[in-house]
Formats: C-alpha cells, structure tokens, sequence
C-alpha cells in the first residue's frame, strides 16, 4: 500500500531527529573516550567547572577543553561539510561516483602543503592549513572557469572531466615537488592521513565560518538543484537560471570541501559514501537527501575518529584511515544488497 | 534516454558524429565506417610508431632514426643491433605494451560502466598491487622480506593487485555483472587499500616511503626482456580476446535493459570483456608498477579526437601507448630532474584532457 504524503515526512523528520539525537550522543561519548578516558561527571567538571580543587581536576579541564572538545567540534563540523558536499557534487555532476575531491580541491590542498613547505621550510601544520585552503579553492575556481568557457557552461560532463584533469596535473606535481623534497614528502603523508587532531580553535572558528556560507548558499540551492536533476532544458523550461545555480553550487562545494580539507587533510570516500545512503533513506528530494548527508556526515567521521582512538591505544589511528577501513566494507555490502540506485 | 542517462553514457553533444555514418556488413562482422576515426587512428598509430623509434634512438650513445629503423629490420650494424635490441628495446617495447594495455583497458571500463569517470584503477588492481608493495617496502624483516627476497616486489605486487582485482570483479557478481554495482565496490575496495596504504606510509621510516613513494607512481626503469616477454604475450592474448568480443559490444551503450533484450549472450559477452580488463591493467602493472591515469585519460582523449560518441578501443590503445613513451622520453631527456614516467603522463594528459573539453566547448558556442 502506498504511504501518503504526511506519513512520508513524518517518517523523514523522525529520521532527522534521530540522527540529530546520535550525533549528541557520539558527540558526548568522543569528549570521554581517549589515551585518557573520562567518567561523565569528569567530563562535566572539564566542560563547565571554573576552578578546580586539585591537580587532577585540572588536568582533567585542560584535557576536555584543549584536547577533546576541538576535536569533537571539528569532526562534526568537517563531517558534516564533507557530507553535503558529496551529496551536492553527485547532484550538480549528476554522477553517482562523484566525490568531494572531483573539483580538485583535496589535489590543490595538497599541492599547496607540499609547495609552501618545500619553499619556505614550514614544519608546523598551523602554518599551511591557510595555504591548504587557498590551494582548494583556487583548484575549485580554475576547474569550474576552465568548464565553463564557451557555450557548454556548466555541462555536468565537461565539468567532471576538467576536475578530473586539473585533478591529475596536481597530483604529478605534488609527487614530482615530494619526491625531490624529503621534507614535503614526510607533511604529505601525515596530511594524506586525514586527522581531526591537532587543530586549536584558532584555526576551526574560521574554518567553520567558510563551512557555514557554504552550507547557507547550498541550501539556498536545493529546490533548483531538483529540477536541475530533470535535465537541463526541463529546469529551464521551469524557469531556473540554470548557469548561475550551477555556479552558486559550485562555490558552495569548493567552500565546503576546501574548508574541511585544509583543516584535516583530504578524507577520501565519506562523501561519496554518506551521499548514497542518505539517499537510500530518503528518495532523491535533495531538500532532505542533503541534511541527512551532513548529518550522517559528522556522526561518521566522529564515530570513525572514536574508534581510531580505541583501535591502537596508546597511539592514534587517523579517522581518514578509519572512514575507509570501516565503512568501505560496510558499503560495499549494502552495494552488493543491491540498496542503492545511480543519481 | 533521459538527458541523465546521456551524460553517463559519455556521449559528448558537441563532438558526437551525424548520425548518417553508413554501415558496413561483411558476413557476421559488422561495424560503422567512420573514416575519421581510422584517419585519426592510422596518425595515431603512425605517431607512436615514431616516439617508439626515437625512444630507442636517443640516449647517452645516440643512434639515427634510420639506423634505428634498419636495426629493426635486422639490417644494422653490430653495435646499434647490441644497443637497440639489448638495452633500449625493452624499456620501450614495455612502454608501448603497458600503453596499449591501460588504453584499451580503460575503454574497455568506460564503456561497461557507461561512466566517463571510471578506469581499471577503481576496480582495483592499481591499488591492491600498491598496498602490497608498500607493504613489502615499508615493512623490512620476516616474511614480508621473505616475500619480496623470493618472488620479487613486481610479481607479488601484480599478484596483490590481479587478487584485489578479482575479489572486486568477484563480490559484484550476483546473476552477471552490472556496470555501477562494480564501480562502487570497486570504489569501496580501493578506498580500503588506499587507507592500508595511507596507514603503512604513516607508521613507516621516511626513506622506506620515499622508495615506496617512486614505485607508486610507475616507471620504466630497468625494464629486462624476460619482463617484456611476459608483459607481450599476455597482453596479446588478452587483446585478441577483446577483438573477438568487442564486436558483440556495441549495445552495451544502450543500456542494460536493451543489451537484454537483445539476447542473454551479452551479460556473457561483458563479464569476458571487464574480465580483459581487468588482467589487461594487471599486465600493465606488471610491467611498469600503478601507471596513473592513463586508463582514465586515454580513452577521453581518444574519443575527442576521434569524435566518436564512445571510447573507441584501438584509437584508446594507439593513444595510451603514445602518451606513455611520449612521457618516459620526455622524463629522461628534457627535464632536469629524473622523474619517474608516471608523474610525466600524468602532467601531460591530464592538461591536453582539458583542452580538448574547453575547445569542444569554445565550438559548440560558435
């Protein structure tokens, strides 16, 4: 029996509560679970106390707010970036196997670390997170200037091939920069990793600025990016601007994915992954498909890092290494189930 | 065909041919007589034939063309004969063999998958033969010495990626293969082995990954005949293979549903076909380490050129090799600093790739 409308939305708004309420719960469980875990009343005290009785209680504060909480915020923040940029990169290419990096923005982010160090000597990651960021974006801003020339602008296509391109003209000269420089080589393989760790608030408040006008303008975006999702001449006849919502998209993606990227190194494959199965939840409406990806997103990334905590103790396993090591084979089951269908 | 489902196809508006071009049927072999594209695909053939000869020609003890050519024939002179068929020959002839192979390879993917963005490096192979040979670089002592002492990096590592390779081809078979159901395992496959990789290369020493990094990226280096000859007879197997089959393949671009309904023989003709490809990356890998992109950009660019609405195989293989020795002169001539083959292609295909994409667009506004 075919379920109405408001049974449907009820069903999505459940699902997003759900997530929501998730989220808060791995949210609170990664402020605990570490080298050093903590009882929840700790972590009360490290969160809200103003003065503390004793050495441990300090070192508990000092742990939960310079350690812990950054973290925790920059997963979800950069999850939830690497999310929906997926979800809008496989809208606006109309490709299913389309990831966040497809712009050339995790190519250009590490092209630049691998150059500012070489050149200048950085040895600190404070240093080239900015550098990372201006990499991504301009990687974004030629891939989609280079597609958008002449009458073809913004074809889905053209615009995936050029990012595919511009793509691997970045990834030789970051090699050619790293094999001849032993310095770049050793950053490019911690920054490849993919880490939420590491980064003080100095760098995330900003970051979180960029990500959070990228998500306003993507989700300015979503009613004309489902008609784009018609066919072009469809959504024209029904009145989209279809250049100028190709584009206000694009730079959406690029904030989004540069964003997060400088801040955390290229993490491969949430995008992609979080894009499909929020789609599996909830049909091809990007107006819910794209929360749902942000979301799904934060709680992936977070839960990815937990476990990259636990995994290795005393040491750290990268959550970009995690993202792919678990929820590629979880994916790929759900592929082989056959749950998913193409754009 | 929905807009959609075009794009996906691969079928470039601007540069797709009329659809006048006349059919040709010769008893059971029948085809579309594209003049350009065989125009386009002798220049190509001709082109690499050239780059080849140079290839061998240049050096520290240069030879000329003709001398080159002669010795070929069987014609020349003791010394070049020892300098061209000892010690360049087979550093070119596996250029041309992993070229030709990542070519048609790739033409082969896209057009099963109907995906202008798929190549054989997301079924796998590429990063499967990488995981295990940074294994084997990075992790130094026991069995992963052993390993690497006994067989050698190349072979286990083709063994790691033809192993990577079928489990993907593997765990997407439920009743036939299905275009997407195999590139997203394939994604998730390679995502893994990426992360594996990414993992090693973090925990190791930093001058076992600057070994690992160079043989990432692919080279030519110290190619020996008893590779070649490997690396030639399979890939000549399997390209024969690819011929008899491609004729039967042409309705795959239409769609699975139609490729159905035109007999069940084509799900079989398709499984061979990804299979080929499959081994014919895994050749290539063999024989030069993970090449990048040529796979991916071959076919694109062959299409272009050819102005064909799908890969067109031989202009794909043609191309592929052409790139690749073209890059491998290139990187030990002209540059000033040695650097493997793989860096060049990349750096040259992925550029000519997009000049080709914003010169069709430039056209189509005219």
């Amino acid at each position: 029996m075919p379920r109405g409308a408001t049974e449907i939305r009820r069903g999505r708004v459940v699902g997003l509560g759900t997530l929501v309420a998730f989220l808060a719960l791995v949210a609170t469980l990664s402020l605990a679970v570490g080298a050093r875990s903590l009882t929840p009343a700790e972590v009360w005290h490290g969160l809200f106390a103003a003065a503390d009785s004793d050495q441990r209680l300090t070192e508990i504060r000092l742990i939960v707010q310079t350690v812990r909480v950054p973290r925790t915020v920059l997963a979800i923040v950069a999850g939830a970036a690497l999310g929906v940029g997926g979800a809008l990169i496989q809208g606006y290419t109309r490709n299913p196997i389309a990831d966040t990096g497809l712009l050339g923005v995790n190519s250009g982010a590490s092209f630049a670390v691998v150059s500012v160090i070489a050149v200048f000597g950085f040895t600190d990651p404070f240093q080239y997170v900015w550098f990372a960021f201006v990499g991504a974006a301009l990687a974004g801003v030629v891939v989609f200037g280079l597609a958008s020339i002449g009458r073809g602008a913004g074809n889905p296509l053209t615009l995936a091939l050029a990012g595919q391109g511009i793509t691997v003209f970045l990834m030789a000269m970051t090699t050619a920069v790293a094999l001849t420089d032993q310095k770049s080589l050793n950053a490019l393989r911690f920054f490849n990793a993919g880490s939420v760790a590491g980064v003080g608030f100095d760098v995330i408040w900003p970051v979180t600025g960029f990500i959070a006008v990228g998500l306003v303008l993507a989700l300015s975006m979503l009613p004309s990016l489902n008609l784009l999702n018609l066919g072009d001449d469809v959504a024209r006849g029904l009145g989209v601007n279809i250049v100028l919502s190709r584009a206000v998209g694009i730079v959406a993606i690029t904030l989004l994915a540069g964003a997060a990227t400088a801040a955390c190194g290229p993490i491969a494959f949430l995008g992609l992954m979080v894009a499909h199965v929020a789609r599996y939840l909830t049909g091809p409406d990007y107006r819910w498909l794209v929360p749902y990806a942000g979301l799904l997103g934060a709680v992936v990334l977070l839960v990815c890092d937990i476990v990259g905590r636990l995994v290795v103790r005393p040491g750290e396993l990268e959550p970009g290494v995690v993202v792919a090591l678990i929820g590629a084979p979880f994916f790929a089951v759900l592929v082989w189930r056959g749950k998913f269908k193409s754009a | 065909m929905s807009a959609a489902d075009m794009d996906r196809a691969g079928v470039d508006k601007a540069d797709a041919n009329p659809p006048l071009a006349p059919g040709v049927r010769l008893g059971q072999v029948s085809f579309v007589w594209r003049p350009w594209l065989v125009l386009v695909s002798l220049v190509l053939a001709g082109a690499a034939f050239l780059v080849f000869c140079l290839s061998i020609a240049v050096g520290d003890f240069p030879i000329g063309l003709s001398r080159v050519i002669a010795t070929l024939l069987g014609q020349g002179e003791q010394v070049d004969e020892f300098v061209v068929m000892d010690l360049r020959m087979p550093r070119a002839l596996a250029g041309l063999i992993v070229g030709i192979a990542l070519g048609v390879s790739g033409a082969i993917t896209q057009s099963v998958a109907r995906n202008p963005l798929a190549s054989p490096d997301i079924l796998g192979i590429t990063s499967g033969a990488s995981a295990v040979a940074v294994f084997l670089v990075t992790v130094s002592g026991g069995a992963a010495a052993a390993v690497a002492g006994t067989v050698g990096l190349s072979a286990a590592a083709l063994l790691g990626g033809l192993g990577t390779g079928l489990l993907v081809y593997f765990m997407a078979w439920r009743r036939g293969v299905d275009g997407f159901r195999l590139i997203l395992i394939g994604i998730s496959v390679t995502a893994v082995m990426q992360a594996l990789t990414t993992w090693l290369l973090v925990s190791a020493d930093i001058r076992d990954v600057a070994r690992a990094q160079a043989w990432l990226v692919g080279s030519l280096d110290g190619r020996s005949w008893g590779e070649v000859h490997i690396a030639f007879w399979g890939s000549l197997a399997l390209l024969l293979v690819v011929a008899t089959a491609a004729f039967q393949f042409k309705p795959m671009h239409l769609g699975d549903d139609v490729a159905a309904g035109l007999g069940v023989r084509y799900t079989r003709v398709r499984a061979v076909l990804l299979l080929c490809a499959v081994l014919l990356a895994a050749v290539a890998v063999s024989a030069a380490g993970p090449v990048p992109f040529v796979a991916l950009v071959a076919p694109q660019v062959a299409m272009r050129l050819a102005r064909c609405p799908t890969p067109p195989m031989v202009a794909s293989g043609l191309l592929g090799a052409l790139l690749l020795i073209g890059s491998d002169l290139i990187a030990r001539t002209a540059l000033p600093i040695t650097l493997p083959v793989g860096v060049v292609t990349a750096a040259i295909g992925g550029p000519f790739l997009v000049y080709l994409l914003v010169r069709a667009n430039l056209r189509q506004g005219v």
